[in-house]
């Protein structure tokens, strides 16, 4: 049994919808409502869950990027919730997020050098020239060279600020990495390419990773545990070789039988 | 089964650029109750492929060579008036975003009816029977025609959108991407629905996707394209499971599956090369 790095508890989180006429009525929608989720270190819990369902709610709770109503959520030790300002800062630096569109979250006006070692410089981790190092160092890692540093992101294509984007958050060399859907806009043989390099640096760098996903093919590669999330409830959690072979829920199992080309297959094959 | 279309040599380059070719000599039938899907990444030419077909290149790029029959008929050299005939009558289109491809300040039914009265000239309550009819065959319930787009979810858009494609009961369906932007669920019950609609009006259906679970699902026959032009071709359980092309397996091996049993191989797009090299020579 491996230690549980990060953990939620009870975590709701409410939206006020506009309605009715000129939007003066008001609707609450619990886009999280009472989630608990363990994430084990040096594992993959992969969040799975159709549009609306609240995954990509629970990733920006988790990380404090969205104040939660309620609930808490515990790394090594400290309650992220009561925590605030410097303290929560120092902790992020151990707390990384990889973003779903590699179009939108890279700054079009900042050099990749920029980009990837704007962390370094906000945690003053070390001297310009050390920090120069790192960010050459974590580009080369991830498939980048020195020359990409002066370039700026449109001048990349989608797998490859995708690979900027990886960089950015594992420079700080951080404990735990929520993905959300890190590689739905990539065409899939990209995506292989990502899935593979998210794959070894875990292994390098000891990374968990708290994955957020629609596409249940992909999540069958990389988690170790599933929680299938619907309208803000957890539906059901598991390992993902037991929830895959055997979904105990009516919805875990339609979402399963929807998986394109999954009914074919074996008429096809033969 | 009858010859719906038939393309041969079609190149599609820049207006500006005759050398690159984003559409390399690509030649295809589709047959009518029948499914062709064009398969392939982003930037390999499939979308292109499709809007030649129906004339509705951007100005920027120009067919440069190749014929496109239609029915038996030449279509290359009509004027746009003259495939407006053609277009939504006898070629019905879907296309990816059923958001942007609707328009906002008009009912549903209002959109749906548009083409019955254009090409078909129904008026009065002849066409509000006939929008009441398409919805119902679409799986939406027919008062909702006085809906706005907003109203709907998107899975009843891209019903719309179908509703709309198939409106004058047109011989040939292309569907471009229509099920990508849908979760898996509602993706499932669309595919079924044109699947089914395919069946009952004979219709053949030309299904641009990246999505080999997608193809799996609604192919009869498949084309697999790469940078402009097609490697492989054959029915969906030649090209899946028995594929020739070094690109279509490499491809193939990209694919996560849902048991999680295959290995995951990126392409290496340098050996890819030197296979074709050498095949060339």
């Amino acid at each position: 049994m491996s230690e549980i790095i990060l953990s939620a508890k009870g975590l709701t989180k409410i939206y006020k919808q506009r309605t009715g006429k000129f939007g003066f009525g008001t609707k609450l929608v619990k886009a999280l409502d009472d989630v608990s989720i363990e994430l084990k270190a040096g594992q993959t819990l992969a969040v799975v869950g159709e549009s609306g369902s609240g995954k990509s709610t629970l990733a920006r709770c988790l990380l404090q990027l969205l104040p939660a109503d309620k609930g808490e959520v515990f790394f090594q030790g400290n309650n992220l919730a009561n925590t605030s300002g410097q303290a929560l800062r120092d902790l992020r630096r151990y707390l990384q997020m990889v973003f779903q569109d590699p179009f939108a979250s890279l700054n079009p006006r900042m050099k990749v050098g920029e980009i990837v070692g704007e962390g370094l410089l906000i945690h003053r981790l070390g001297n310009a020239e050390e920090r120069r190092i790192k960010v050459l160092r974590m580009l080369e890692r991830v498939g980048l060279s020195a020359t990409d540093m002066g370039k700026y992101p449109h001048e990349f294509s989608g797998g490859q600020r995708q690979r900027i984007g990886i960089a950015r958050a594992l420079v700080l060399e951080p404990k735990v990495v929520v993905c959300d859907e890190p590689v739905s806009a990539l065409d899939v043989s990209i995506q292989a390419q990502i899935l593979l390099l998210l794959k070894e640096l875990q292994q390098e760098m000891g990374l968990s990773y708290v994955f957020i996903s629609h596409d249940l093919r992909v999540v069958r590669h990389v988690a170790d545990d599933v929680v299938v999330m619907h309208s803000g409830r957890i539906v059901e959690q598991g390992g993902v070789e037991a929830l895959y072979s055997a979904p105990r829920e009516e919805y875990t199992q339609n979402l399963l039988k929807a998986i394109p080309g999954r009914a074919k297959q074996h008429s096809l094959a033969t | 089964m009858s010859e719906l279309l038939r393309v041969q040599g079609l190149t599609v380059t820049p207006a500006n650029n005759p050398s690159k070719k984003l559409v390399n000599n690509v030649s295809f039938t589709l047959q009518s109750g029948k499914t062709t899907c064009i398969v392939g990444e982003s930037g390999s030419g499939k979308s292109l492929t499709a809007l030649s077909v129906m004339g509705l290149l951007a100005a920027s790029l120009t067919r440069a060579a190749g014929s496109i029959q239609f029915l038996g008929n030449e279509i290359t050299h009509l004027s746009n008036h003259e495939l407006s005939h053609i277009r939504g009558k006898k070629i019905g289109m879907i296309f990816q975003e059923p958001m942007t491809s609707l328009n906002p300040v008009l009912t549903v039914g209002f959109q749906i009816g548009e083409s019955l009265t254009v090409h078909l000239g129904l008026k009065g309550d002849a066409l509000k029977a006939r929008i009441v009819a398409l919805l119902e065959q679409v799986g939406i319930p027919p008062e909702r025609a006085n809906a706005y787009p907003d109203e709907l979810s998107g899975g009843q858009r891209q019903r719309v959108m179908i509703a709309m494609s198939i409106a004058c009961e047109p011989k040939m369906l292309i569907a471009d991407e229509p099920t990508t932007a849908l979760d898996v669920t509602v993706q499932a019950q669309i595919l079924a629905l044109l699947d089914e609609l395919k069946t009952r009006m004979n219709m053949g259906m030309l299904f641009i996707t990246h999505d080999f679970g997608v193809v799996a699902d609604i192919a009869d026959d498949v084309l697999v394209m790469f940078r402009g032009e097609i490697v492989e071709a054959g029915s969906v359980a030649d090209v899946l499971y028995k594929p020739q092309h070094p690109y279509t397996k490499a491809l193939l091996d990209c694919v996560p599956d849902a048991e999680g049993k295959k290995q995951l191989k990126p392409i290496d797009y340098a050996w890819l090369e030197n296979a074709a090299l050498e095949k060339a020579a």
